[in-house]
């Protein structure tokens, strides 16, 4: 079903999909950017039109939904272990533009299917999520997903575009539990859209280009020496400054720590907590005795480069595509100005020179 | 022909006594420091026609043009008018008549640091509360000098004014958003106080220590750190360079509003008024309240003052100055 609708009429949809479900869309938070006076966008849960951030990307991925940034897994009281229950019993909606969605999907693969068994505290939230597209076109200044093939999905619900007869919202539904709940405004003439409007045909489209473009090298072809080029590498050793953004915001990344915490005036009451891990911050590949396997930055740019372009491939297949989806949120946010595409680059770039030459 | 110059007036209207003699020099008054282009022909053309064709750029961040002939005055002060009404009328300093000069130069230029307009570090937007300030304590012929800010480390030396005004935020933790990854603490303790410790996996503040700098916000990578709704002031006072006694400031008001902050240095005024050692040519603030002492000050600056909640007030002030010798104040 499509239709174009007013803001009346969406947030009247939006009022009634409430009652049946939390929703999550990107919302401009003002001045709670590290910088003063600016914002940032995050995904929260959302009532009304007016609260949705529309027009750019969100400066952190919706991925915390799923994979929340610290979390409480189980509760201890002496020997007897709690399991917390989910903070709703709601199912949910989540609008994201095409890259998140397939990004989202990516690390369902980590952590459904990497390993015997399927994550348990994924799971059951993951099993209440469903995906709502928000129409992307031209994308942002530092978005690659055409070249990750990332940039188109089909696996939502409902989708909305803002661009196709503004002012009005075209929506396209797919699902029709969300279509039943549609129909099932209740409206005046006065709040909708005329129908010659409203009925207009449109087609929900995806970025075809972007302003940057990566070569990826094919993980079949690629060269061991690459791995200790310390010379490609060593640039990053002092440029990346270890701050952890490029992982904190990109909607791939989904390592995690366990920290079991002990209530003060009780050490045997407390909980074990499940926290974000990255790469490139300090102590993440800290063992036991304080031995570190990649302690400098230049073997943790190349770890992430290899987990993003490289492994993830090579594990779950070709159809599963690259665990990097392109959003370029590591670009958009990195302090000291590294930008990953241009590592991609770089790397396809070199390897390629490699391979001309004949050299393993 | 021999000049008949009325020392008093000349200086009140923001021209000075050189070392050379029937030659003057006029300071411009920018306030925050921040200035237009479209005001530099102007400063220019009086350089070039009247001066020397060179400018100096002051320490108050404002401009002085030397080499003037005393005759040029009033030609230049119309010239000037434009300057006067573009950066002081337009903001609300009141100004009689414009095309005079400017009524009054004890009260100094407020400077600023460039602030939140470009630098990552600032609280806030520096240039704007100067502008906001300005008409508040200018026109006037006590000399104040008033610095702002945009963070403790303080680029404008907010430490050598009688007023310095510091930005803080109120780093607000986000408890389910920290990583626990220590780039707060260790930021807090290699670059500022030390109020961050980690215990239990999470970031526990001493808000004690806190001198509100935001760098912990600045080095979160998952913003489990914001600031704070509200923009909050340090003010310190009393700082001073000079011959006789150079010092730096000292906090008299820690987490204080842009509302208190202001209402305090209006509040001066009056004080000075009242005690100010009339038989000198100029008393600076830091020697009246030597002399008066700090519980006067305190009481007459906070008065009829509706103070924020999360302020806090010296209780007394120690500065850290020096002396040439140790007697040196010592009277007979
Ligand atoms: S990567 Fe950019 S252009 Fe592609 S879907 Fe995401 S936001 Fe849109
Ligand atoms: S590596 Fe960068 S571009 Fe790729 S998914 Fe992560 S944040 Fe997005
Ligand atoms: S955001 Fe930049 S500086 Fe920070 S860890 Fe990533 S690459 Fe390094
Ligand atoms: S604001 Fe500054 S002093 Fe306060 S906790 Fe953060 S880094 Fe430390
Ligand atoms: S920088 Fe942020 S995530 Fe890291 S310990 Fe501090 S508050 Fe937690």
């Amino acid at each position: 079903m499509k239709r174009n609708i007013t803001k009346n009429e969406f947030n009247l949809f939006f009022n009634l999909l409430n009652i049946h479900y939390d929703i999550f869309a990107p919302v401009r938070k003002k001045g709670q950017g590290a910088f003063s006076d600016t914002d940032i966008i995050y995904y929260e849960k959302v009532v009304t039109f007016d609260e949705i951030e529309w027009a750019e990307k969100s400066t952190y991925s919706p991925k915390d939904i799923v994979f929340p940034v610290s979390q409480t897994i189980i509760n201890f009281i002496e020997d007897r272990l709690f399991i917390p229950n989910m903070k709703s019993s709601k199912p949910i909606y989540i609008l994201m533009r095409p890259c998140d969605i397939n990004g989202i999907k990516r690390i369902d693969e980590i952590f459904l299917n990497n390993g015997p068994s399927e994550d348990f505290y994924y799971k059951r939230i993951r099993e209440k999520i469903s995906f709502a597209l928000i129409e992307c076109i031209d994308g942002f200044e530092n978005c690659f997903c055409v070249s990750m093939n990332a940039n188109k999905n089909s696996d939502w619900d409902f989708a909305i575009s803002l661009d196709k007869y503004r002012p009005f919202i075209s929506i396209e539904i797919k699902n029709a539990k969300i279509e039943n709940i549609f129909h099932s405004m209740v409206t005046d003439a006065s709040n909708i859209a005329a129908p010659e409007v409203a009925n207009k045909n449109f087609e929900i489209c995806f970025p075809e280009k972007n302003l940057k473009k990566v070569m990826l090298p094919n993980i079949n072809e690629m060269p061991a020496s690459i791995y200790s080029d310390s010379e490609f590498w060593d640039e990053y050793k002092n440029r990346c400054i270890a701050c952890g953004r490029c992982n904190t915001t990109c909607v791939t990344c989904s390592c995690f720590s366990t920290n079991d915490i002990r209530y003060d005036d009780s050490q045997n009451v407390g909980e074990r907590q499940r926290v974000w891990a990255s790469c490139h911050i300090s102590k993440f590949s800290m063992m036991a005795g304080g031995h570190e396997m990649r302690k400098d930055n230049a073997s943790r740019m190349r770890f992430k480069t290899f987990h993003k372009i490289y492994d993830y491939k090579k594990r779950f297949g070709e159809e599963k595509g690259h665990m990097c989806v392109g959003c370029g949120r590591c670009d958009d946010n990195c302090p000291e100005y590294i930008s990953f595409s241009m590592i991609i680059n770089k790397l396809s770039a070199r390897i390629s020179a490699d391979i001309n030459e004949g050299k393993k | 022909m021999s000049l008949d110059i009325n020392r008093k007036i000349i200086q009140k209207n923001a021209y000075r006594i050189t070392k050379k003699r029937n030659k003057t020099a006029i300071r411009i008054r920018v306030p925050g420091g921040h200035l237009e282009t479209k005001y530099f022909p102007i400063i220019a053309q009086i350089a070039d026609q009247f001066g020397n064709g060179s400018v100096h750029i002051t320490t108050r961040q404002g401009f002085e043009i030397p080499d003037i002939d005393y005759k040029y005055i009033p030609e230049i002060n119309k010239l000037l008018s434009t300057l006067i009404v573009g950066l002081e009328c337009s903001i609300g300093v009141s100004i009689n008549n414009p095309e005079e000069g400017y009524p009054a130069a004890g009260t100094r230029n407020i400077s600023a640091c460039i602030g939140n307009r470009v630098c990552p570090f600032a609280n806030f937007d520096t240039t704007s509360l100067a502008l906001r300030m300005e008409k508040e304590v200018y026109p006037n012929n006590f000399h104040i000098k008033i610095a702002i800010t945009g963070c403790p480390n303080d680029c404008i030396k907010a430490h050598l004014q009688d007023f310095g005004i510091i930005g803080m935020t109120e780093p607000q933790y986000i408890y389910d958003k920290c990583i626990g990854c220590e780039a707060c603490i260790n930021a807090c303790k290699k670059f500022v106080t030390g109020a961050l410790t980690l215990h239990n996996h999470k970031v526990k503040k001493d808000h004690r220590r806190c001198i509100g700098c935001g760098e912990c916000i600045l080095k979160c990578p998952t913003s489990a750190w914001i600031r704070s709704n509200k923009t909050f002031f340090r003010l310190i006072i009393l700082g001073r360079t000079g011959k006789k006694n150079p010092r730096l400031a000292a906090t008299f008001l820690n987490w204080a509003t842009e509302e208190v902050v202001i209402q305090v240095i209006k509040n001066i005024y009056a004080l000075i008024d009242k005690e100010i050692d009339k038989s000198l040519p100029k008393e600076h603030l830091g020697y009246i309240i030597d002399r008066v002492g700090f519980n006067l000050f305190k009481n007459s600056v906070l008065q009829n003052i509706c103070l924020n909640e999360e302020i806090k007030i010296a209780q007394n002030l120690f500065f850290i100055g020096y002396q040439y010798e140790k007697d040196i104040f010592m009277e007979v």
